[in-house]
């Protein structure tokens, strides 16, 4: 399975594209379920070593208010994606040194709580951050070219593809890395892989700063795309957005994460189109109905469907 | 300190008065999340859903049944029965349904799957009582208001918050501990808590067990829910506050502990409270503060028991 992911990909992204060229609108919704896609996938990394974090809308949100923050400063979508990635794996190194020293439910719940903080936070300092209001983010210079609106929206899309790209890329190889391995040893039984001198809870801390940096790079090109941050973006139910992207994805595979997202955007969509006060119903009913009865998401049936059998 | 206290004594009786009522209320929906999670190994998000639904259900039927002319000294018991009633529904029906499906699932997944049912329960909710807030506050009304008197003066407060809610708290700690420690159902509950595989193996019928305790932190969850309605307006989002704070409770107090759940409530009730009146900016920050002041010194939560790692 895993050497078919990269024609996969390609085939996802083409479609991608295709589907952005014939229908504007989905050119924005596709933008963003690439971003979230990639926050995503740093969930799939903590996933690996059998914890889950139910705050990782800590690092999105950070992410889109360092654009939404530094953009009159800063005024460039390149350099502010580095600097929302580099300011989020800080913080995630921050974060990351006292959540990891715990596991499981304490994992998933202290994270919860950074998230919860930051979240009253944004909300509370009205003067700094506008509270619930949020602020607007301006269409803004790409790499030094001022561009206008259409050519600016299509140049945060290609950036995310690519960046997605990279993104998939870098971690399958992480992944299959001894640090990588080291990774899924930590679900499997920490104390053996201490007793082999493997340090686990650096190994964890290493994935949990890279998740981070995912997160705000997610959240950067979010805050690109919508062009308005609110604090809604760490609320916990926006955590737990991501782990159900992860779940419904599957967490099998690279791809699964953006797979995940880009269904979750779509059905998110025609569900708040079609029946405005009952969108949560329906994504809610489809993520049971995937954990019941498609337990590898949607990356395990296109593996099944592909005849492999294995999703690993 | 003897003139802040001149200035700011009142405004602190207050905020204590406060802090009691509503851990009272924070400990019922808890320690139903703690007794859940201790036997089944699930963290129920959707444990925030069975709060929202209580406290609706309640003041539906508080209004419904004043309208046929029930006396106001029977609406405290009519709360307590609703709450009863709606867990007695939900609870078997999430059960046996939905959660017996995936016990042997990885925690992450039953963690989803309540999550997922927390979503559907928000909208259904929404469908069933719309998004106009709903009030009825005729149990808090009926038992009037008392001068609680501090220091030279007097505080007005309502009998109900005063008496009513940390009093039914109370009762529901001794009544637990009495129950888990004391009956032959209790001492089988807290065998499965404590090692589920050997419990079995003796013979226990897990499952009834399981039914058994999720019903009845149903029935906790509702409770809050219930007794929470007469004192502030209901909107859709009470389920969705209720439950992150739940969460914070049970990882302080440790998984499991009923008094530990007991002891957080009170300080993250009074630590709201007193920020509630001092620095509201911090009032959602307090408890996730205290929690994680409490996990640098215990990382096993204040009464948590620690496991022993396997080889």
């Amino acid at each position: 399975m895993r050497r078919y992911e990269p024609i996969l990909a390609l085939v996802l992204a083409a479609a991608m594209i295709t589907a952005a060229i014939m229908a504007p609108w989905l050119r924005f919704v596709l933008t963003i379920a690439l971003a979230k896609g990639i926050a995503v996938v740093g969930i799939l990394l903590l996933l690996r070593a059998g914890q889950v974090s139910f705050g990782h809308a800590l690092y999105v949100a950070f992410g889109a208010y360092v654009v939404a923050f530094l953009a009159p400063r800063l005024n460039d979508a390149v350099l502010l994606l580095a600097a929302a990635a580099v300011g989020a794996g800080i913080l995630g190194l921050l974060i990351g040194l006292f959540v990891t020293r715990y596991r499981q439910i304490f994992f998933g719940m202290l994270n919860l709580a950074m998230s919860m903080v930051f979240y009253s936070l944004l909300e509370k300092l009205y003067h700094i951050t506008h509270g619930s209001d949020g602020i607007r983010v301006e269409v803004m210079p790409v790499a030094g070219q001022a561009l206008d609106r259409v050519a600016y929206e299509w140049s945060i899309f290609g950036i995310a593809l690519a960046l997605a790209f990279t993104v998939g890329l870098l971690v399958r190889l992480y992944l299959s890395s001894p640090m990588g391995e080291a990774l899924a040893g930590i679900k499997t039984r920490e104390t053996r892989l201490e007793f082999m001198g493997v340090p686990a809870r650096g190994v964890l801390l290493s994935a949990y700063v890279m998740s981070a940096m995912l997160g705000g790079i997610g959240g950067a090109i979010i805050a690109m795309t919508s062009r308005h941050v609110t604090p809604l973006l760490a609320y916990w139910t926006s955590s737990g957005e991501l782990v159900f992207i992860a779940i419904l994805g599957g967490a099998g595979g690279v791809l699964g994460p953006f797979l995940g997202a880009a269904a979750f955007e779509l059905v998110r969509i025609y569900a708040a189109a079609s029946f405005a006060d009952a969108w949560q119903l329906i994504l809610g009913s489809v993520l049971l109905l995937v954990i019941l009865f498609a337990p590898g998401g949607l990356w395990g049936m296109a593996a099944r469907l592909l005849g492999k059998g294995g999703t690993r | 300190m003897a003139e802040w206290f001149q200035d700011n004594g009142l405004l602190l009786g207050l905020a204590l008065l406060d802090g009691l009522s509503s851990a009272g209320l924070i400990f019922l929906v808890a320690v139903g999340l703690n007794l859940v999670f201790g036997v089944l190994r699930i963290i129920n998000v959707a444990h925030g859903s069975l709060y929202a639904i209580g406290a609706y259900s309640a003041a539906s039927i508080g209004i419904f049944l004043s309208g046929l002319g029930l006396p106001d000294w029977a609406a405290v018991p009519t709360l307590i029965l609703s709450a009863a009633l709606v867990g007695a529904i939900l609870g078997p029906l999430i059960e046996r349904f939905l959660l017996r499906r995936i016990y042997a699932q990885e925690e992450v997944v039953q963690l989803l799957v309540t999550f997922a049912l927390f979503m559907i329960l928000e909208d259904v909710q929404k469908l069933i009582w719309g998004v106009q807030p709903i009030h009825h506050d005729t149990a808090m009304r009926a038992l009037g208001t008392i001068d609680v008197p501090f220091g030279a003066d007097f505080i007005p407060f309502t009998n109900y918050q005063l008496f009513v809610l940390p009093g039914i708290a109370i009762v529901t700690l001794v009544g637990l501990a009495l129950f888990l420690r004391r009956t032959l159902t209790g001492r089988v509950i807290v065998a499965v808590t404590t090692d589920r595989e050997a419990a079995s193996a003796m013979g226990i019928d897990a499952a009834k067990i399981f039914l058994l305790t999720f019903t009845f932190g149903a029935m906790l969850a509702a409770l809050g829910g219930a007794l929470s309605s007469p004192t502030a307006a209901l909107v859709p989002g009470i389920g969705a506050q209720t439950i992150v704070l739940s969460f914070a409770v049970v990882a302080t107090a440790g998984l499991g502990q009923i008094e530990g759940a007991a002891l957080t409530s009170l300080m993250m009730g009074l630590g709201r409270s007193i920020a509630v009146y001092f620095e509201p900016e911090l009032e959602v920050v307090v408890p996730y503060i205290i929690m994680v002041l409490v996990l640098l010194v215990r990382p096993q939560g204040l009464f948590g028991v620690i496991e022993t790692r396997r080889v």
